[in-house]
């Protein structure tokens, strides 16, 4: 493979993995802020789906990532109203929005099934499209793809360097604690529930209007991605940076299930499409194995400096989820 | 008591208006008749001897896997990764009827056999789950999914693969079985097989039993209430986990290989058909309940078989019936909400 060649490939990656990104940084933030959101594999079907339809009926783009945004921040809305104000399992109603959502989406999908709508153009930023390397890699990307990095920064900023950030993680771990200081902790939970519902809504435009344009139905490939999400949520430990690692991670397993395709014939391709699945999931053991009792006793017996490096690189990666997620609080 | 029951029932009715409504509102937005369209559900799953029973043969995995979940709920997990557990049933079931395809064996024994077998790689796969759990770490829902997926690439791979139909492998699935290895059905032709059906009601009557009247139901309905509490009482938590997602498994397993023996008598790529998924929207709607939840899954079984006419008759989407049961328990979960709030107020401040 030459230079180019990779370089096309690694621009690509960053394509692909944009709309995981917004995805895993809108789930981050609701969970951040105590909610989870389980309906993310329906959600984003649906906003595939509508987003899909919108464009192709106005013609506009805009319009088309405006409704993925609205049908993302209305799902967790629901989600939102079911678990802060009437006190139900975030678990079971974001779960029956997953599984809802994908059959609304396929069902009200049928009529613009396989039809060709509007695509994303490429955006070149004048100058530095230019430069070598750095050109083709970066500054030649759609606008979604340019935003999902801006994304990144902006909620490690938001999250670790402002102070409603830190309310925000406030009442995601501690919300006794933060409403004793004034926080709202339920209007707050309401907020970042539907706003991390509308930015992980844009996943489902980027993919109908960008990486994998139009809407197949059921064969669009897309059912699967949101657990993925859910999945990335976690292994990122609900930090943005390390989150769009793991978006990064999953993208090239992806990739790589495509490159190796022709080099073990035997497989069937349906195999190394879903490799990367059960990959992530290896690596959420490795994030939670080092909390594990029977790890720690194993790590005791280990020699003075193989302990203490083994534990190192346990405890690197490690994460440990808001300690409030999931949990009702009720303001009296 | 009675008051509090009516008020239960009146707010499951509403669920199911409100489903309808949206329903409804869907259908209309899809520019379809919706008096047609739940015409045509109707008759699809009532119309004539032939369809009612294909709800029947509908039934059967879906009340195993139910029965199943009753079982992991109790115990406060959420089973998703039931749909590799029917998964692995079928594939332990096919592989158990491949290897006593030649032997000469008398067929029930051959079939009784290849139960045990899918009973036995549900059983493994959920046990999997659980130690991912309790021993990884890793919470359930998770550890299930992803082996949902190893589970469906395991499935696939084995169809395209080693055991592929001689010629070219296809989505079609392998080369069916002897028909001798055939669970035999009610009437030629027919997929309803009576022995599948008496395996369905044992399987809910067991569960119902077991959480309502056993010892081991009620100390793992303390597991599934208060973990921590439960510890303290001598309650070893982690073993009666691992027994429920053991359970569970033997049961999901078991509508694997009723998929595989009665039904399509060989293995096919979608072999769970989203019976697990369903069997978790069925479960809650039950309240786990088990004699209810047999009940809301013969409701669900109809409306899944009786929107195959759909497509045929008005090139509707046949998804429709999902968008029915998810806001069927959608609506019954909001309400619930809202009438522990309104009851909460009445009795003025929470309990």
């Amino acid at each position: 493979m030459t230079g180019d060649v990779l370089i096309v490939n690694l621009a690509g990656l960053l394509a692909s993995a944009a709309p995981l990104i917004f995805a895993v940084i809108g789930e981050t933030i609701s969970e951040r802020a105590g909610v989870i959101n389980l309906s993310m594999n329906g959600m984003i079907l649906l906003s595939a789906m509508g987003s899909f339809s919108v464009a192709l009926a106005t013609g506009s783009l805009a319009a088309g990532f405006l409704a993925g945004a609205a049908i993302g921040a209305l799902v967790a809305l629901v989600v939102a109203a079911a678990g802060i104000s009437l006190r139900q399992s975030q678990v079971a109603v974001g779960f029956v929005l997953a599984l809802l959502c994908r059959d609304l989406s396929y069902f009200l999908g049928n009529p613009v099934m396989g039809q060709v709508g509007p695509r994303l153009p490429p955006a070149p930023i004048p100058l530095l499209a230019g430069l070598p390397v750095a050109g083709p890699l970066l500054f030649r990307q759609d606008l979604m793809t340019y935003l999902s990095l801006l994304l990144v920064a902006g909620a490690w900023l938001f999250l670790f360097k402002t102070r409603p950030g830190l309310v925000l993680r406030g009442i995601g771990e501690k919300p006794e604690a933060a409403y004793a200081r004034g926080a709202r902790v339920k209007a707050l939970r309401y907020l970042y529930t539907v706003l991390g519902g509308a930015i992980a809504g844009l996943a489902g435009p980027i993919y109908s209007l960008s990486v994998k344009a139009g809407w197949k139905g059921s064969i669009s490939g897309l059912d699967g991605l949101g657990w993925i999400v859910l999945s990335i949520t976690i292994f990122g430990g609900w930090k943005p940076f390390r989150a769009a690692f793991g978006c990064y991670l999953f993208a090239l397993l992806q990739w790589l299930g495509l490159v190796l395709q022709p080099l073990l014939p035997g497989l069937p391709s349906q195999v190394l499409q879903v490799a990367p699945f059960p990959l992530m999931i290896l690596t959420l053991l490795l994030v939670n194995l080092g909390k594990a009792e029977w790890v720690e006793r194993s790590l005791a017996t280990l020699p003075g400096p193989a302990r203490r490096r083994l534990s190192r690189v346990l405890r690197a990666l490690n994460a440990t989820p808001p300690a409030a997620l999931g949990t009702p609080f009720e303001e009296d | 008591m009675r008051k509090e029951r009516l008020a239960k029932l009146l707010f499951g009715i509403g669920a199911l208006a409100l489903a309808l409504g949206i329903s409804t509102l869907v259908l209309l937005a899809a520019k379809a008749p919706p008096l047609a369209a739940y015409a045509n559900i109707a008759l699809g799953a009532l119309g004539s001897w032939d369809v009612a029973a294909n709800v029947l043969v509908s039934w059967v995995p879906l009340v195993l896997a139910t029965s199943g979940l009753l079982v992991t709920f109790t115990a406060g997990l959420w089973n998703i990764g039931i749909e590799g557990q029917i998964t692995l049933g079928a594939i332990f079931a096919t592989w158990a009827l491949r290897a006593l395809q030649g032997a000469a064996l008398p067929p029930a024994l051959a079939i009784g056999l290849a139960f045990a077998a899918g009973m036995a790689g549900g059983a493994l796969w959920a046990l999997l789950t659980g130690a991912l759990r309790t021993f990884g770490g890793v919470n359930e829902i998770f550890g299930g999914l992803g082996l949902n997926f190893v589970s469906t690439a395991l499935n696939i791979w084995l169809i395209f693969g080693p055991w592929k139909r001689p010629g070219v492998a296809s989505m079609s699935g392998t080369v069916p079985f002897d028909k001798s290895l055939w669970l035999p059905t009610l009437a030629p032709g027919s997929r309803l097989a009576p022995a599948s059906l008496a395996l369905a009601l044992a399987g809910i009557a067991l569960v119902f039993v077991l959480l309502r009247g056993s010892y081991f139901g009620l100390r793992l309905k303390a597991v599934g209430r208060n973990p921590r509490a439960a510890l303290l009482l001598g309650i070893p938590a982690e073993r009666y986990l691992l027994a429920a997602f053991l359970g569970c498994g033997l049961l999901a397993g078991l509508a694997g290989a009723v998929q595989v023996t009665a039904v399509y008598h060989r293995l096919i790529p979608s072999i769970s058909s989203g019976y697990g998924y369903l069997g978790l929207m069925v479960a809650m709607l039950a309240s786990n309940q088990a004699p209810l939840a047999a009940l809301v899954a013969l409701f669900f079984a109809a409306l899944n078989v009786g929107s195959i006419r759909l497509p045929i008759v008005l090139k509707l989407d046949s998804s429709l019936a999902g968008v029915l049961q998810g806001s069927l328990v959608l609506f019954f979960l909001l309400g619930q909400g809202a009438r522990q709030r309104l009851l909460e107020r009445k009795r003025g401040g929470r309990p």
